[in-house]
């Protein structure tokens, strides 16, 4: 009996131990594969100079900057509203039934397929709000058009579940006898949400925003109508006040994902492009271990603050 | 000292009146009525589940946070409902400080504790701000230990040194009353016995109502005594009679130690 017991322990602990390994070595063949193949190509002009003749050669500099932009714009749009319906939903909702329609709302938006995302990008935010933007501000062909902005806008919708989530997690950890204490102290809800609750969740706030730059800096689908261009000329900036420089939301964009992906379908030359296409697979996992390094950095030295000071 | 009738010469600070306390569907306390004297300690002590930390926890509305509540009957601070329509829980949870079963500090410096509440009503004087801090540490028998060291984590203090920074902190928006909920349970005798000399010096100068299981306690600081069980008031007496001459039966077999 304890014998059967034992052999049945170590084989599935031998089975886990399994599997767990396989996913060590399905990453790391992924990412030895993208580093074979495309350290190659990686050189300071590829990084720096945009594709020329026929987008066959030169580098992908303006695909760098399109998702180091779009990211960043993505960010600063889906963290303020996710982590405000994240408050609203952990601090004020409740457990009625409206609040439990809006977490259903949540978690099917996260299954949604992100080719949706992308049409209902280019319906709503270009077609709608663009198109009726420049009718009422008489502006044109402004805003009515494929831009930066509402492909970001469009991952801010596709990664808004994921900070929602993470951050009501973050949010429920924060204990209740501390919450009680504010409270006790005569704070109202608010100041308790503000000096208790939301410097204590920030660290889990901040895993979320390093979940949807990860999920966002590599989406295709929803950017491919809303925004992203095959070949731009130029870097998508302009002046502010004709002075300071600036990334032009409204303008159009180069971006590495979506390079990938035409430079693998619609080049010229599929063949003679294919070390470019693993050279861009291989920055844009730099970028994206780049961004996402930057906020664990924050994240832990939000962590530290928080057990120290 | 502990010789002054319970009921009491200073005016009752407090007064809870046919108190019925519902959890939901659950009733914590039945008919509950007690009148709490200013600047002494009243001591609650009962069974665990007897509703004494309901009873407190109705003083402050503190026990509505987290619960869906229902009451009937009032309690009162000095004359006035604290369930009243009208009433403001941010200046009654001011005048009505609490420190918990669990030392709670924030994760915050020791410094940024005990000023919480003083900077959510609003103090900004820099001098001001220190000198609260101070004097609330001070009170609460904390301040030699920590004045080098304010804006250390109060999370690197010990459990006792905690608890008396709870203390600090609920002192400094210099509140009337002081709700203590069983403030030692999770304290060594030591750390038990620093809290025991701080109330004892707190006394003079605030309402103080701590619910204790620990029996010797109660003897120990308070000088009014109400006994609880199953959510109704058995015996509400001076200290000394509760504890020498209980009226009642049950009174006489709990702090005699034979259930409970």
């Amino acid at each position: 009996m304890k014998l059967g017991r034992n052999i049945v322990g170590v084989f599935f602990e031998g089975l886990c131990r399994g599997c767990a390994l396989l996913v060590c070595v399905a990453v790391l063949a992924i990412l030895g594969f993208i580093f074979v193949k495309g350290a190659g190509s990686i050189s300071w002009d590829f990084l720096s100079t945009a594709p020329s003749d026929g987008m066959t050669h030169g580098g992908i500099f303006p695909a760098i900057f399109g998702t180091v932009a779009i990211t960043l714009l993505m960010i600063v749009m889906a963290l303020p509203l996710g982590v405000a319906a994240a408050v609203y939903l952990n601090e004020y909702a409740g457990r009625g039934r409206g609040a439990r329609f809006i977490r259903a709302a949540i978690n099917n938006l996260a299954g949604v397929p992100s080719i949706v995302f992308g049409l209902f990008g280019v319906g709503f935010f270009v077609l709608f709000v663009g198109r009726n933007l420049d009718r009422v501000l008489q502006t044109g062909l402004l805003f009515g058009q494929p831009a930066m902005l509402w492909a970001a806008a469009t991952l801010a919708v596709l990664v808004l579940p994921v900070i929602i989530v993470t951050t009501e997690e973050a949010l429920k950890a924060v204990p209740l006898s501390h919450r009680e204490a504010a409270y006790g102290l005569g704070a109202t809800r608010w100041q308790m949400i503000r000096r208790v609750v939301l410097p204590q969740a920030l660290p889990g706030i901040l895993t979320g925003a390093i979940l949807s730059i990860s999920r966002g800096a590599g989406e295709t689908a929803p950017i491919l109508f809303t925004g992203a261009a095959y070949f731009l000329p130029r870097l998508p900036v302009t002046k502010l006040f004709g002075a300071i420089p600036m990334i032009n939301p409204l303008d159009q964009f180069m971006e590495l994902a979506y390079h990938i992906f035409i430079m693998a379908t619609q080049s010229t030359n599929v063949e003679l492009t294919r070390p470019i296409q693993y050279g861009t697979a291989l920055v844009l996992l730099a970028l994206t271990f780049t961004l996402n390094l930057g906020a664990i950095l924050m994240r832990i030295r939000f962590r530290r603050k928080l057990r120290r000071a | 000292m502990n010789t002054a009738p319970a009921i009491a010469p200073q005016p009752d600070k407090i007064e809870v009146q046919s108190l019925d306390y519902f959890y939901g569907t659950e009733q914590a306390l039945f008919g509950v009525s007690m009148d709490i004297p200013d600047k002494q300690v009243t001591a609650i002590i009962g069974p665990s589940g007897c509703g004494k930390s309901t009873l407190i926890k109705a003083i402050n509305r503190i026990g509505e946070i987290s619960n869906d509540i229902r009451i009937h009957g009032d309690v009162r601070l000095d004359g006035a409902s604290v369930y009243g329509k009208s009433v403001n829980l941010v200046e009654l949870r001011r005048r009505v400080g609490m420190v918990f079963q669990k030392p709670n500090p924030f994760p915050k410096s020791i410094l940024e504790n005990v000023l919480f509440g003083p900077k959510l009503h609003g103090v900004k004087d820099r001098d001001r701000l220190e000198e609260i801090a101070e004097t609330s540490l001070h009170k609460a028998a904390l301040w030699n230990e920590v004045k080098d060291k304010l804006n250390k984590s109060a999370m690197e203090l010990s459990g006792g040194q905690q608890q008396r920074l709870c203390i600090a902190r609920a002192l400094a928006v210099d509140p009337e009353v002081l709700l203590m909920d069983e403030p030692c349970s999770a304290l060594d005798p030591i750390g038990t016995a620093r809290i025991e000399e701080t109330i004892e010096v707190l006394k003079d100068q605030y309402c103080i109502v701590i619910v204790t299981h620990n029996m010797q306690q109660a003897a120990r600081v308070s000088q009014s005594t109400a006994f609880f069980m199953k959510g109704k008031i058995i015996e509400y007496d001076d200290t000394e009679k509760i504890f020498t001459t209980p009226a009642e039966k049950l009174t006489e077999d709990y702090i005699t130690g034979r259930f409970g």
